[in-house]
């Protein structure tokens, strides 16, 4: 087991080199530091003095791959290449380009999303467990019928209708919670209901869809039909069996998305004002901010691999038949 | 010539999918094994009636492909001036739903304006009140108050125009027959068409009426800067369509060569594509996206001079958007590829074909290819209804389409903040919602019946 893992690991590494060397490619190779200086100080004020004060400004001023005027190893380290995109790999994001230091935003702002982000996976589980469980316990009736019709038709709306849809009725019309913003300690509370009940409902279509099919995959299998047979009622067959084996794939396929989870939405954090990682993202493109962009792009690669390695694993736990070796 | 014709990247792009589309048909229909597949389909009575809500969508966007430079004049010489402004065929046949703009917001059906403005009298005196609207209901002169009885008669005709037409056109596609108008209807027909029948016929009748409707009054409203959202919510489904399709378009090519090879040769070319792709997968799609647009947009920006017009630019933007979303897209198709490759070549006519000497090329065409094709198809539909939600997604971070684009996430973009107004503007963001809802709901329905059709895993459970 522990030698899979290490191998694993060791087989991330040359993912994080080619994530790298594509984040260095499109930052520095397809525009130059020079067109990024340009947009940064607007078309008015286009000298090439400042243009260069901007390089110097952000650390843009040194060359791009080899620096011939280095000393023995500084010829490799005083380089945009080694300066922006190789400390990544220790998780030294650098400064931003308005100035700050973006490791330590990042621990400040993945609180905030993680607090939207585990409510909203942990209800929303539950959720679309009981409905997809009901549609299969009602398999092949009207109202499995038109369980999965509504599901279908909730897929269909897109994601910013629900959060529209929620700030408008829940908070302006019903006037209920606060439409956005966000506070430290227990009186976070207040803000986080929304975006947590907004994030539960716009996921309920596809998530009830697909574990829906997850059990009635299982309820076709051979052990069912043997509880069956030696006279298990329908829902003790449904909760003991059938519900116990389809887990496997629902929790594998939760714990990929785990890591991500300190990245939190989009989507959800911009319009609700949280400050979490995702409205640093969006902040971020908004104001054309490479460096933060360029850092998230990683840290997100490197969550993702980290949930692919906790998917591998929790499946030899989940699945005895697994093994890893 | 009146007009002089423009082809856009995603145009020529459009055209190019038609044509295989139309050679796909024409291959389709020459072999049965081919057809019996789409036979299932056809029968379903939801992909019937997803069907024609389809066509009557992807109609209007390839009328709004047609792109040309209307002329304006002509020179001493007799040679036509073109304007540079680039219309669409659909524009043409929109005509006053794109050129009469009000001054700012006004609701759907309003003859007044949303809000309260100064308006001068003739005696020279001021007045604070609801300025009379220019173009939306200007055939009823000063005198509103006729105004619901006209919506209702207008509506009405409208509706028996379609009803007309649709009785018409059926009636040509059964050959001025009636018993077989008669066996069409009521499902008797060899396939079941009646339910697409009846379909056409609520399309139609809604179609006529918004039509009659739409040409006095704008109906959805009109936006900040008094254009129709009606016809912004119609233009925008061009954009929708081409990203849904197109990228898929892009990233086949890719998807299909390296998914193919990966499986069939293994060993290091399945390593390196492998490594490719998990490269590609392990950057959260969304910030890849954000990250390459930015940059494009520093491009852009900087090479604002060679880009002839804005609509170009606008253009070049989509498709730019399309090939993206492409790179972001292709793993999953890839790797569903591979693995059928990978249990393809151990199958006996591929280890026949090799025994009898033939080619890796041949046997990958031949042999190979038109057994994967169905995992194709069913990607390419299941994708549909995904980006184009992700395009009002990516619209609305400001890493979409350009802003000067129409397209549903740009008209939720701007109607977002509108809703904290009071009275609420709401209208905008209905049209879109509604626009939409539809397509992605008729597009989802019509995958998963093609899924059922075509994949043979599911087949064998029935």
């Amino acid at each position: 087991m522990s030698a899979y893992i290490i191998r694993r690991l060791l087989y991330a590494i040359p993912i994080l080199i080619g994530v790298n060397a594509l984040t260095f490619v499109l930052f520095f190779v397809v525009n130059s530091p020079d067109d990024m200086a340009r947009m940064h100080l607007g078309d008015k004020r286009v000298t090439d003095e400042a243009i260069l004060a901007w390089k110097q400004e952000y650390g843009y001023d040194k060359p791009l791959l080899y620096n011939r005027e280095g000393q023995g190893t500084e010829a490799f380290t005083e380089t945009i290449l080694f300066e922006k995109s190789i400390r990544l790999f220790v998780f030294d994001f650098g400064r931003s380009d308005s100035g700050r230091d973006i490791g330590f935003d990042i621990s400040q702002r993945m609180w905030p999303s993680l607090a939207i982000a585990v409510p909203t996976l942990l209800v929303g589980l539950a959720v679309n467990i009981t409905f997809a469980l009901l549609l299969a316990f009602f398999r092949a009736s009207y109202l499995d019928f038109w369980g999965v019709v509504i599901c279908v038709a909730m897929m269909s709306v897109s994601g910013l209708f629900y959060i529209i849809g929620g700030q408008f009725l829940v908070g302006k019309l019903l006037s209920l919670v606060p439409i956005s913003g966000y506070d430290t300690g227990m009186s976070a509370l207040k803000f986080m209901i929304l975006p947590v009940i907004v994030g539960v409902i716009g996921g309920i279509g596809s998530g009830t869809r697909w574990y829906r099919t997850l059990f009635l995959e299982e309820i076709n299998r051979d052990y069912v039909r043997s509880a069956r047979a030696k006279g298990l009622s329908e829902h003790l067959v449904l909760f003991r069996h059938v519900l116990r084996n389809a887990l496997i794939p629902i929790l594998t396929g939760v714990v990929v998305v785990l890591p991500l989870l300190f990245i939190g939405s989009l989507l959800v954090e911009s319009f609700f004002g949280i400050p979490g990682l995702g409205s640093y993202t969006i902040d971020a493109i908004n104001r054309q901010d490479f460096a933060i962009v360029r850092a998230m792009v990683f840290l997100g690669a490197v969550l993702y691999i980290i949930g692919l390695l906790l998917t591998d694993i929790s499946y030899t736990i989940a699945d005895p038949r697994v093994r890893l070796d | 010539m009146a007009f002089q014709p423009v082809v856009l990247w995603t145009d020529a792009l459009i055209y190019l999918l038609l044509v295989l589309t139309a050679v796909t048909v024409w291959h389709t229909r020459r072999h049965e094994h081919l057809i019996t597949p789409w036979r299932r389909v056809a029968r379903s009575r939801t992909a019937q009636i997803a069907m024609v809500v389809l066509s009557v969508y992807v109609i209007i966007g390839l009328l709004d492909t047609v792109h040309f430079h209307p002329k304006t004049g002509e020179d001493e010489q007799g040679k036509p001036i073109y304007s540079t402004e680039v219309l669409s065929l659909f524009d043409q046949l929109a005509g006053p739903l794109r050129t009469e703009r009000e001054k700012t917001y006004s609701a759907p059906f309003a003859t007044h304006m949303f809000s309260k403005s100064n308006i001068e009298l003739p005696d020279g005196t001021t007045v604070r009140d609801f300025p009379r609207l220019k173009y939306g209901g200007a055939h009823l002169g000063d005198d509103v108050s006729g105004k619901g009885a006209d919506i209702v008669v207008r509506g009405m005709r409208g509706a028996f125009e379609g009803a007309l037409l649709w009785l018409l056109l059926l009636f040509a596609l059964c050959r001025f027959r009636p018993q077989r108008l008669r066996d069409l209807l009521t499902g008797r027909s060899e396939t079941p068409w009646h339910y697409a029948a009846w379909t056409l016929l609520i399309v139609l009748l809604l179609g006529g009426a918004v039509a009659e409707l739409a040409a006095k009054y704008h109906i959805l409203g009109t936006d900040k800067v008094g254009e129709d959202v009606f016809y912004q919510a119609l233009k925008s489904i061009r954009t929708g369509l081409v990203i849904g399709t197109l990228t898929t378009l892009v990233m086949l090519p890719a998807a299909l060569l390296l998914g193919i090879m990966a499986g069939y040769y293994r060993g290091w070319v399945d390593d390196v594509i492998q490594y490719l792709y998990t490269t590609l997968n392990s950057i959260p799609g969304v910030l890849l996206i954000a990250a390459a647009v930015l940059m494009m947009q520093i491009y852009m920006a900087n090479n604002a001079d060679s880009f002839n017009s804005v609509t170009e630019r606008a253009d070049l933007r989509l498709l730019f958007l399309c090939l993206i979303l492409g790179v972001t897209s292709w793993t999953g198709l890839c790797r569903l590829l591979r693995a059928e490759t990978l249990k393809l070549r151990e199958l006996e006519y591929v280890q026949a074909a090799r025994a009898f000497g033939v080619g890796n090329f041949i046997i990958l065409v031949r042999h190979v290819l038109p057994n994967v094709m169905h995992i194709v198809l069913i990607t390419i539909v299941l994708d549909f209804s995904g980006l184009v939600l992700a395009e009002a997604v990516l619209s609305y971070i400001n890493i979409g389409v350009d802003p000067a684009t129409n397209s549903w996430g740009n008209m939720i973009n701007s109607a977002r903040l509108e809703l904290a107004r009071e009275p609420v503007v709401w209208w905008s963001l209905l049209a879109a919602f509604a626009f939409m809802f539809t397509l992605v709901l008729a597009a989802n329905l019509f995958s998963d019946v093609v899924r059922d059709a075509f994949d043979p895993r599911l087949r064998q459970q029935r």
